[in-house]
């Protein structure tokens, strides 16, 4: 089924910040859960044909959740989320950074930075994310890894010669 | 050498650079005056530029013109249009999570 439920998706160029807004016709804690928990978290956290794995993960402030994205091809790319703040049903932090099987960083990718808030509108909820990163530089490291995951943009007005341009 | 356009933005100068030529054609030495930098150091950025085949370079007389290709910077507007494919598709696998989450408590 396809859902017909808006998104917003923006760009904040000055902060290197991506923002995801979304509603969900699911009540507060149902969508907190899908987050929080692995096992559920793992049904929807990758794109398809891609499938998530998740070795490990403790859901607590100082915890780690260590988990791969797999291609169809057995392909495995490994991030470890470190949680550094939780409040229940609320919001939650924590940094992204991609690693090796055993959590190992890569030091060369940086990390990111995940700011998700969590609200209830009437029966539906609203989850808000702004996902922070250090520099264009780790982005193009990310990029030439083929992995489009995580993100930063300083495009420093160059949409705005797009907009121009059209 | 065949570069990533994403390397292109990766650098502030790099970028203003780009801004520069967006709407002008400039020569090098017009486009160093811009910046605090050496003649040297705008030449590097404009070979990496044009590595990255972003720019359109015209001869008049003895000088060399160079232009951005417009149409290179849209890649850029591809690519984030996949992140945001890349969000979307998540988020209907999570409706469809929280779906089958509503109907088992509704079973209980």
């Amino acid at each position: 089924m396809k859902s017909n439920l808006l998104m917003n998706f923006s760009v904040d160029k000055e902060n290197k910040t991506v923002n995801v807004k979304r509603k969900f016709n699911a009540s507060l804690s149902n969508v907190w859960s899908a987050w929080t928990d692995a096992a559920i978290l793992d049904l929807w956290w990758a794109p398809a044909p891609f499938k998530s794995k998740t070795k490990f993960m403790e859901f607590r402030e100082g915890g780690k959740r260590l988990y791969a994205m797999v291609s169809p091809e057995g392909e495995e790319r490994w991030a470890v989320f470190e949680y550094t703040s939780i409040s229940p049903k609320t919001n939650f932090k924590h940094s992204s950074t991609f690693c090796d099987a055993e959590g190992v960083p890569n030091s060369d990718l940086g990390s990111s930075y995940w700011d998700i808030n969590f609200s209830e509108n009437g029966d539906s909820t609203i989850v808000d994310i702004a996902i922070k990163r250090g520099s264009l530089e780790e982005l193009e490291k990310i990029i030439e890894m083929g992995f489009k995951e995580g993100f930063t943009s300083a495009l420093q007005g160059l949409e705005k010669i797009l907009e121009a341009k059209k | 050498m065949k570069r990533d356009i994403f390397q292109a933005i990766a650098d502030p100068t790099r970028r203003a650079i780009l801004v520069l030529i967006s709407s002008t054609a400039l020569t090098p030495n017009a486009i160093a005056e811009q910046f605090q930098t050496t003649r040297q150091a705008v030449s590097k950025h404009i070979k990496i530029l044009n590595e990255c085949d972003l720019l359109e370079e015209k001869k008049l007389g003895r000088e060399i013109y160079y232009q951005l290709k417009i149409d290179k910077m849209k890649e850029i507007d591809h690519w984030l249009e996949q992140f945001k494919k890349i969000w979307e598709q998540r988020f209907d696998q999570l409706d469809q999570v929280l779906m089958n989450l509503k109907s088992k408590e509704n079973e209980i």
